[in-house]
């Protein structure tokens, strides 16, 4: 049972969930419906649901980040890429003459995605064939995709009147939110290829060792454009469902900050920034936390003035919690107690 | 020696106990040392040296025991404290930042400094004049990155000794210097010691431990064995007190590895270089390997035998010549061509370039099978789990847990875990960088074994060792490079440590053959004076690879090195 709990503490994830925990308690004393989910209209509604539906855009760039992260790269582009998407996709819809047909949602979504698969393609390019060190390499597209976005949308904040577009963000599907689906599915596609194929371990082994990887013969230049051009894609999908959910794109505001935020869902999910050894789980987690901490703000009633303070508090806390003098101290500490608890057995 | 004895100890430790979950790695261990000497700490791999030295410097915390330097006792909570108290160590991978200057390596942590800022000039010259007392000639304001590994060392070594230290460690501080290099380190040494310093000294080279050393702490799996005076302590003791075991040799092996006729027409040739070189790095060379064939290079750090490796297997592309494998001129571009062409090459860069350390042993071991196989045609499961507990225990490797990860192994599994690595894709050719620099005498006859077998049965091996002794004993055929030449290539028939010497050090007509006292490694290499090769138990069975499992004779009295010791140790 010790044992157990042992291997539990010494998790990467302990802290994470103890924090979400914390969180949910938080909310639930302060709201007492908080864990209530009911069915209205043949849709799920609640907070818990809430809080999936709003932190599914984080989450599907927190994933395409986490595998960028592995190898010891960083994409600070995506939230102009998710802008670039949602700009795309609106003008292409307002142009069309039917923009309520689901044909022209269609098109408009798949364009998006291509030319999202671009942009990511040059990220590639520019950090595996060029070397360019990767935060710099996407800072360029984070600076200049907002430029593209504007020349796209032409300055103004297009609105588009469109339901099955609509749907994407705030739409359900069997009661279940259009964007927790999607999110998922990103999710598992992506745990599932890294992990069933050896993806994962490539991804890892050149996070870690990149001249010792290339001696064993990984192809690190493919892995990459593949990881940068994964991380765009899903930031063009995220860019989709943000713009949805207020059915107009903004190019100055959707998505603004987004990297950081999914960056900050790595790292709490106990993803080194130096690359290597890669958790989708422990992603999943940060970016629960991250959201569960915005609804915490309104739930509990802070001043809109302290929210960033709040949130910062939180995370400062949880990054403490996780920093590797925090973690050998613990460790030293408890094989102390073993040490102890071990000689007294001998004793008696 | 005497007045040592008499003196007080600077360094005492008494009662050292330290345990990582599941493993004791310090059993009640005592260990002394008296200002004025140098001290070596012997054992094998996993014996605990490592964690002694790094209990002293107050990396690890102590469970049990006391530490009293100079006479008062000390708990030291950090490196830093225990290098303000005096203790200075030199590590065996070289741990400075390649990206600054050899000036500010040095002085890194204590620069001089004036109205609160960096004095830079002061710190050149200080610099300067460190390197002036280590006879080195080398521009402190050049980039640390820009000069070879040894070199590197020595700066850590001036970083040590600039300290005002009390003891110095230098652990395995020769194992990527040549013999000038180490010479000119003993020098060094000497001096300190002089001056009354405490010098631990650990190395893996008998010959060196018994030049410099005055006194020896043997540790064997986390206990103490007993500390000796060098001179009281014959080597042959020494290795049984540090392997725990009785001795056998491996001269079958070598009688056997001379007598086998290689076929060497050029239809057998697996891979035949000519005039391959790299502007900069090795001159046009000629290089057949025959099928089963063992190649060894032999050469000085530095003179092109590593850098013509990596040529044959791709790491590094050839600008001139051609390279035929098979029997078709081929162009090898990356690593990956050449696993295709089933190339192996075993860096002698174990943690940089080998072993992915944050991994599993079971992804180590399978990451250039893999790769070879691309990302989306994984291994299946169990196959992966079998191959890796096949060469488990085939290479003994410990633990002999497939999850752990690599970074806690000790040198000498890691470089078995590499190996398991490379024979895992069963290659045609497997190039051996330095297999086996670093690690115990144990591994080392097992890597041995391992290499000969693999010959036996078709695999052509290419061997690059420091250690003459080891080249000679494994090789078909020795290929001899100085100054980025290949300047000769003998049949391994009726060659000795003293002829290939020659042929490494001609040329240089104001520098004799280097003398064999000073000469470590390679005068350690005279084949009777290194009785140091334990008896290995079953020669491993790889998978693939038949295991030619053949009794030795244990006549360790034939090794005796006395009649012939051509270090003139005082035994």
């Amino acid at each position: 049972m010790s044992a157990l709990l042992a291997r539990l503490v010494a998790s990467r994830l302990f802290w994470p969930i103890v924090m979400l925990l914390v969180l949910f308690t938080i909310n639930l004393i302060a709201f007492p419906g908080f864990f209530a989910v009911t069915l209205r209209d043949g849709h799920l509604f609640g907070s818990l649901i809430d809080i999936l539906r709003n932190g599914a855009p984080t989450l599907i760039i927190a994933v395409g980040m986490t595998l960028v992260i592995a190898t010891r790269g960083i994409d600070l582009s995506v939230g102009a890429v998710a802008a670039i998407s949602g700009a795309v996709a609106c003008s292409i819809i307002l142009g069309s003459p039917e923009p309520a047909n689901p044909a022209t949602v269609a098109v408009a979504v798949t364009v998006a995605l291509i030319i999202s698969l671009v942009l990511g393609m040059w990220n590639g390019f520019l950090v595996a064939v060029l070397g360019i060190q990767p935060i710099i390499a996407t800072l360029i597209l984070m600076t200049a995709g907002r430029g593209v976005a504007m020349l796209i949308t032409e300055g103004q904040i297009i609105t588009v009147n469109s339901p099955p577009f609509k749907a994407l963000g705030s739409g359900f599907w069997f009661g279940i939110p259009i964007a927790v689906i999607i999110a998922a599915v990103v999710f598992g596609i992506a745990a599932l290829v890294t992990r069933r194929t050896a993806l994962g371990m490539f991804i890892e082994s050149v996070g870690i060792n990149p001249e010792a990887s290339r001696q064993a013969g990984v192809r690190a230049r493919g892995l990459l454009f593949v990881v940068y051009t994964f991380s765009a894609l899903c930031a063009a999908i995220a860019g989709l469902i943000l713009t949805a959910n207020t059915a107009a794109a903004d190019a100055n505001n959707t998505g603004l900050f987004i990297e950081l935020d999914a960056i900050l869902a790595v790292v709490i999910g106990g993803t080194s920034l130096a690359g290597g050894r890669y958790s989708l789980v422990g992603t999943l987690v940060g970016a629960l936390v991250i959201q569960t901490l915005v609804t915490t703000v309104y739930t509990v009633g802070i001043p809109p003035i302290a929210t960033m303070v709040f949130k910062a508090a939180v995370v400062t806390i949880v990054c403490l919690l996780q920093s590797p003098t925090t973690t050998e101290a613990l460790s030293g500490f408890r094989r102390r107690l073993a040490l102890r608890a071990g000689k007294g057995v001998a004793a008696s | 020696m005497t007045q040592t004895s008499v003196a007080e100890p600077v360094i005492e430790m008494q009662g050292i106990s330290i345990a990582f979950p599941g493993v004791k790695a310090l059993d009640g261990v005592d260990f002394r040392m008296f200002p004025g000497e140098v001290h070596s700490l012997m054992g094998e791999n996993g014996a605990g040296k490592s964690t002694l030295i790094k209990a002293l410097t107050g990396v690890y915390g102590i469970d049990a025991g006391t530490i009293t330097l100079a006479g008062d006792q000390v708990s030291f909570s950090g490196p830093a404290q225990a290098q303000a108290a005096g203790i200075s160590t030199v590590y065996q991978e070289v741990n400075l930042l390649p990206n600054l200057s050899v000036a500010e390596n040095i002085m890194l942590g204590r620069e001089p400094r004036r109205f609160g800022s960096i004095d830079w000039r002061a710190m050149r010259r200080r610099a300067a004049a460190l390197l002036e007392g280590l006879n080195l000639d080398l521009d402190p304001g050049s980039l640390l990155g820009d000069h070879s590994l040894a070199v590197q060392q020595l700066v850590a070594i001036a970083r040590a000794i600039d300290v005002q230290a009390k003891v110095l460690i230098l652990d395995e501080p020769t194992s990527s210097l040549d013999a000038d290099e180490v010479a000119e380190l003993f020098r060094v040494i000497r001096s300190l010691k002089e001056q009354g310093v405490a010098i631990l000294f650990v190395s893996h080279f008998l010959d060196q431990v018994y030049e410099i050393c005055d006194r020896l702490t043997v540790l064997r799996n986390g206990s103490l064995v007993g500390e000796y005076l060098v001179e009281e302590l014959l080597r042959i003791d020494l290795v049984q007190k540090m392997i725990g075991k009785e001795l056998t040799t491996l001269d079958d092996l070598e009688q056997r590895a001379r007598s086998v006729v290689v076929d060497e027409s050029d239809a057998a040739l697996f891979v035949n270089a000519e005039g391959l070189g790299r502007r900069g790095a090795i001159n046009p060379a000629d290089l057949p390997i025959a099928a089963g064939e063992v190649v060894g290079l032999a050469g000085l750090l530095g003179s092109g035998r590593t850098e013509l490796a990596r040529l044959l297997g791709g790491i590094d592309r050839a600008d001139q010549g051609e390279l035929a494998i098979r029997g078709k001129v081929t162009k090898l571009r990356t690593p990956r061509q050449a696993i295709s062409n089933r190339i192996a090459y075993s860096s002698e860069n174990r943690r940089d370039e080998g072993v992915v350390g944050d991994l599993t042993v079971r992804d180590n071991i399978v990451l250039a099978l893999q790769a070879d196989r691309g990302w989306f045609r994984p291994i299946p499961a169990k196959r992966r789990d079998e191959l890796t507990q096949s060469y488990i225990q085939a290479l003994n490797i410990r633990p002999g847990n497939p999850d752990a990860l690599v970074r806690n192994l000790s040198g000498g599994n890691q470089q078995k875990v590499l190996l398991a690595r490379w024979l895992a894709i069963a290659p045609r050719l497997l190039i051996l960088d330095e297999p086996t620099r670093g690690i115990d005498i144990g591994a080392k006859a097992e890597i041995q074994k391992l290499v000969f077998n693999l010959a036996e049965n078709g695999m052509s091996v290419l061997f690059i060792s420091a250690e003459l002794e080891e080249v000679l004993r494994l090789s078909h055929r020795i290929v001899v490079l100085r100054d980025r030449h290949v300047v000769a290539d003998l049949e391994n028939d009726g060659l000795t440590v003293d002829s290939l010497l020659a042929l490494i050090a001609e040329g240089s007509s104001d520098d004799e053959v280097p003398d064999a006292s000073a000469g470590m490694p390679l005068a350690g290499a005279a084949v009777p004076a290194v009785p140091a090769v334990p008896a290995v138990p079953a020669v491993p069975a790889v998978p693939g690879v038949p295991g030619a499992d053949r009794p030795h004779d244990s006549a360790a009295s034939d090794t005796d090195p006395t009649p012939t010791d051509p270090t003139g140790d005082p035994r």
